[in-house]
């Protein structure tokens, strides 16, 4: 069974906030609701780096963990949803959420808190009636067989969103392609191998080497830039 | 250059044809999961132990170990989103309060709660209540004017509707939907929340106004000291001297006093989170609100039961605002030296 997860290449993210307008565009969450958000850290230094984020739909989920009306639960996709039947907003999911994912919509009187909203991997909700489910929880794109339209969308593929293997295979592909020393990874075989030493044909062998998934064996060396 | 090449060249050549060898696909999996690891979540491991090393070593290439060290030390930055903290990529002490409030408070509540219930039921059983040591006069002392009775009375009543609200917040996702069902527990849980968030700052109000118009009866003395040592009349057979309120019920008023108002405090913090109040303070507020509430709850206990079912003829005194003359005698009988002469005839109050 798939596990989902995002994940954020920040190599390749340039803050273009697509992502951000696709996922409100999609799920056309409440005024004030921004599901998914660009942090971009040391801007204007030449160490900027942005990352995308919105729910990561963790394994073990901090939300799940506090939840006191019990109102997650994860798929068979490992997609974390929720019922917001049962959210009573108190907020706890906010206070363990690693990502600061959980939002509140429309403050009640004296600031109530009214029912948490968050990415849902474009995977609506609990709802039976298509409509409602939209409404409710925003798009069900994984019924119909697509994945999150914040990473669909990504101009520069840096947002990937679906099978946690899959994912991590393209994501190492392109580490050993951009053929740094070690390829991040110290745990590499094999010597020193930085862009400048190691040829085209031999960074493809190294990435066919390591990617597991079969569809990578196909690549011919045309792409090979452009995958880094 | 060349010689390296061509063994790398074999390596994979061998690797190829030979399959994968269960070590190195061992080796592939921790390499994926440290992949996600390192893109999505802040890895203190990585920003301690290899930090100088592995940021010269991925520089320029991604997000290296000084960005991770920012991220993780909650460093704001740039976002168009204007959610409150959303410039903060890593909410760092989330896990921190997950871990406190699951592993301790919650387990801690309920062995507080359950201590406290399983002493009194040992008490009720092995000692069983305290009866009246003479025979009813048939003649009452005012005890408690009618202002008191309402603020008592009020502050209960409020202080048990939290209480099991509160009770339910923290523990009833464990048996409710199990027992009820889904559509009930959806409808209480939610009624709990309104309840819990709307009756707290009432109770707030009745409790302060309680502790300030009962202070006067609540400094300690002497007497206390030595109703302490008796243990109010468990340690000797003769029951020990109090005033109008004796030493226990003294340390159940500070202990409402600083507990309730503690919890008033946090709660106050969780009820309003429109003065801007950042998720790390609500940690802390949410962390205090439980510990403080369910002590209180788990002390409350041991009221209620001298109130009520364990010593006879001291609901009367809530109830009616009088008590009889024996029951003055013998719990508080200094207090009764005071008013003895003011006692009347049980028939005129009722």
């Amino acid at each position: 069974m798939a596990k989902m997860k995002f994940l954020c290449d920040s190599e390749r993210c340039i803050e273009c906030n697509g992502c951000v307008t696709a996922c409100k565009n999609a799920n056309e969450t409440e005024w004030g609701i921004q599901r998914r958000r660009v942090v971009t850290l040391d801007d204007g230094e030449p160490t900027e780096t942005s990352i995308s984020v919105a729910c990561m739909h963790c394994t073990d989920a901090p939300c799940m963990a506090v939840c006191p009306t019990d109102c997650f639960y994860q798929t068979d996709d490992g997609i974390v949803l929720h019922d917001k039947d049962l959210c009573i907003g108190c907020g706890y999911c906010l206070f363990a959420c690693p990502f600061g994912a959980p939002q509140f919509p429309t403050e009640g009187a004296f600031g109530e808190r009214g029912k948490m909203d968050k990415c849902t991997f474009c995977a609506g909700g609990p709802e039976e009636d298509p409509i409602v489910e939209k409404e409710k929880y925003g798009a069900n794109r994984i019924k119909e067989g697509k994945l999150p339209l914040c990473a669909e969308m990504c101009s520069t593929k840096a947002l990937l969103a679906g099978d946690a293997q899959v994912v991590s295979d393209i994501f190492r592909e392109r580490v050993v392609y951009r053929g740094h020393k070690d390829g991040a990874w110290s745990s590499l075989e094999g010597g020193a191998a930085t862009p400048g030493q190691m040829s085209q044909e031999e960074m493809a062998a190294r990435a066919e080497a390591f990617a597991t998934d079969a569809t990578f064996a196909s690549n011919t060396k045309g792409d090979i830039i452009a995958k880094a | 250059m060349n010689t390296y090449t061509t063994q790398t060249g074999s390596t994979l050549r061998g690797a190829r044809s030979t399959g994968i060898s269960p070590v190195q696909r061992l080796k592939m999996v921790a390499i994926s999961l440290l992949a996600l690891l390192c893109l999505t979540l802040s890895s203190t491991l990585w920003a301690s132990t290899e930090a100088s090393d592995a940021e010269n070593r991925v520089k320029g290439n991604f997000a290296g170990a000084g960005y991770w060290r920012e991220v993780s030390d909650g460093t704001e930055g740039y976002t168009t989103s204007k959610g409150r903290e959303h410039g903060k990529l890593i909410n760092v002490s989330g896990e921190t309060w997950r871990d406190w409030r699951n592993r301790w408070v919650s387990p801690g509540g309920l062995y507080a709660i359950g201590g406290s219930l399983g002493l009194l039921t040992l008490v009720y059983l092995l000692i069983g209540p305290l009866k009246l040591d003479k025979p009813r006069t048939g003649k009452v002392v005012e005890r408690w004017k009618r202002f008191d009775r309402t603020m008592h009375w009020f502050v209960a009543i409020t202080f048990l509707i939290l209480g099991f609200s509160g009770f339910l917040i923290m523990y009833g996702k464990h048996f409710v939907p199990d027992l009820f069902g889904y559509t009930f527990w959806k409808n209480l849980i939610a009624f709990c929340k309104l309840a819990h968030n709307y009756i707290g700052p009432i109770f707030s109000l009745g409790l302060i106004v309680m502790l300030i118009s009962w202070m006067k009866h609540n400094f300690f003395n002497k007497v206390d000291l030595k109703w302490f040592l008796q243990g109010g009349g468990i340690i000797g057979n003769k029951h020990p001297s109090a005033g109008f309120l004796n030493g226990g019920e003294k340390g159940w008023y500070w202990l409402l006093f600083f507990g309730g108002l503690t919890v008033v405090g946090s709660g106050l913090v969780l009820d309003f989170p429109i003065f801007g109040q950042l998720r790390d303070t609500m940690q802390w507020a949410n962390l205090i609100h439980g510990v403080s509430s369910l002590l209180l709850l788990a002390a409350s206990f041991g009221h209620i039961y001298i109130g009520t079912i364990g010593s006879e003829g001291a609901l009367e005194g809530m109830k009616t605002g009088y008590v009889d003359e024996t029951w003055a005698k013998q719990h508080h009988d200094l207090w009764y030296e005071e008013v003895k002469d003011q006692a009347v005839d049980e028939k005129e109050v009722r």
